[in-house]
């Protein structure tokens, strides 16, 4: 059986950058896994600009990014195992994985990171009434389709959901012929950065219903109608505010859920409102020497902030193979009022810690607090704050106590 | 003028130009962002172009410098009328000098198939 100090689940932007830290932190023996035939995961779908302010301090495209860190991997020997599938990891460290020219492998690992990105919620996923026709899916299975395979899903096109993939596809199918006639969402605000509300529908007079669901799919074999209308406060549909829309494909952009099938077997702790695994300031899951980042652990808002948070796995991995971590006194970490998760769960004293965490409600003049033992030990503030935007704080404290992150008026 | 969302930050402030002049920004930064979008939006274009023989069916390309916003369809009408065969490189120029606003550029590479 094949040996590795750190095996990586999954080659997307976390895979990778999670390889690139390990490697930096003096590991030397690493094997990422792919399934598919290329590096860079869901990055090379995404073919619009604005990737990389942060990291490469450059305005790249999707496939841009996954080129740089493919090319800073690879100058790295690190080793790397393409169109390869883990079928499951055991409590020893031991992958089992199905590839064409191998059949099934077993590789054993000091350390594991899992890195396996998030699925799309599907319409099952939502329960829309109505018929089940062809011509309904998710925005990032037709952007899919149109940027890799080159095939356009329809010509008449709704979509369901203002987060970012639904906001880009708008504007993609828009320069590829389609008509597309307007975007839902059930929510009185958008789910998407407004960069793109502004780029993607603004700059092709596509309309955002703002408190808008599809109420009925209408359609024998092929998608023909959908029936969209208001919600009240409580997402109960408004009387009388029925519209027919004729469309032949209804796109879903409703929200990611991190993809851990791998770690559910394990019995591993998973967070009800991430739906990713609880991890400590390491990003080491309830299983020791077992890691997680990017999508798969919880929903980014920026690939920067997966390479980041990736990286930092990377080296607390390398720490562990190689025995140099000191396990400081631990906390939790809980969300307070306002906050609809805070990641990591656990800290450890007198180390720093980065806490990522969304809002649930778009807020304006606050202070971001953190508190422990009933007092405030860190306060930044913040003028504006938007549940599509991730909010990252650096802080650290000499105390075991519980922390509570809040929100307070400036 | 129509009201335009300030994307300079995420406050997102809600602008009105009228005669060259910018209101409801919260910081100068709205005023550049406010004046350009009205006198001269510039967008990066970004789309994929066919590859023959390739290991993918498309390249994906990008103009390589902000082009008007108003000249996206000219563009894509253009980069439509163009086969490339593989291998392509990142970076690699597809069209040249396109309709006098840009280059287009590979922004991936496609190896042969096989």
């Amino acid at each position: 059986m094949k040996e590795y100090d750190l095996v990586i689940i999954g080659g997307g932007s976390a895979g990778l950058s999670s390889a690139i830290g390990a490697y930096d932190e003096g590991l030397r023996s690493i094997l990422i896994i792919e399934k598919d035939k290329f590096l860079g995961g869901i990055l090379l779908q995404c073919i619009h600009n604005g990737f990389g302010l942060e990291v490469f301090k450059s305005e790249l495209t999707g496939p841009e990014y996954a080129f740089r860190l493919e090319e800073m991997v690879k100058s790295r020997n690190i080793n790397l195992l393409n169109n390869t599938i883990v079928t499951s990891i055991d409590n020893d460290k031991i992958i089992k994985c199905i590839n064409d020219l191998d059949g099934i492998i077993e590789i054993k690992a000091k350390a594991i990171i899992c890195s396996t990105g998030a699925m799309e919620r599907t319409k099952e996923a939502i329960n829309i009434p109505g018929d089940r026709p062809n011509g309904v899916l998710t925005a990032g299975l037709a952007q899919k389709y149109m940027n890799i395979d080159g095939y356009l899903i329809g010509k008449r096109i709704f979509i369901l959901g203002s987060g970012d993939i639904g906001l880009i596809m708008a504007k993609r199918m828009t320069l590829e012929g389609a008509n597309v006639i307007g975007v839902a969402e059930i929510m009185p605000y958008s789910n998407g950065l407004s960069r793109n509300i502004v780029q993607c529908l603004h700059d092709f007079n596509i309309p955002l219903y703002l408190k808008h669901t599809v109420k009925k799919i209408i359609g024998k074999a092929n998608l023909e109608r959908i029936i969209i209308s208001k919600v009240d406060d409580d997402f109960n549909y408004i009387d009388g505010t029925d519209i027919e829309i004729e469309c032949d494909a209804l796109l879903l952009s409703v929200g990611l859920i991190p993809y851990n099938p791998l770690l559910e077997k394990l019995n591993i702790i998973i967070d009800p409102i991430t739906k990713g695994p609880v991890v400590n300031s390491h990003y080491e899951t309830s299983i020791k020497g077992i890691f997680a980042c990017g999508n798969g652990l919880h929903v980014h808002d920026l690939v920067d902030n997966v390479t980041k948070e990736s990286m930092i796995a990377g080296k607390y991995a390398a720490k562990y193979v190689n025995e140099q971590v000191n396990i400081n006194d631990s906390f939790k970490m809980e969300s307070g009022k306002m906050i609809s998760y805070v990641l990591p769960q656990i800290g450890f004293v007198n180390e720093e810690v980065e806490v990522s965490f969304r809002v649930k409600t778009p807020l304006e003049n606050k202070y971001i607090e953190i508190y422990q033992n009933d007092a405030i030990i860190k306060r930044v503030k913040k003028n504006f704050l938007l549940p599509s935007e991730m909010v990252r704080i650096h802080f650290s404290t000499s105390s075991n106590s519980v922390i509570r992150i809040g929100v307070s008026d400036a | 003028m129509p009201d335009l969302i300030c994307i300079v930050c995420p406050r997102g402030c809600k602008l009105h130009v009228e005669n060259d002049v910018v209101t409801g920004n919260m910081c100068p930064r709205g005023i550049k962002y406010g004046l350009d979008e009205v006198n001269n939006p510039m967008r990066l274009f970004t789309s994929t172009v066919s590859v023959l023989n390739g290991m993918i069916n498309r390249v994906p390309v990008k103009s390589d410098r902000y082009i008007p916003k108003n000249s996206v369809f000219d563009l894509i009408n253009e980069i439509r009328k163009v086969e490339i065969k593989a291998p392509v490189y990142i970076n690699q120029i597809i069209i040249e000098n396109c309709l006098g606003l840009c280059n287009i550029i590979a922004t991936r590479n496609i190896m042969k198939r096989g």
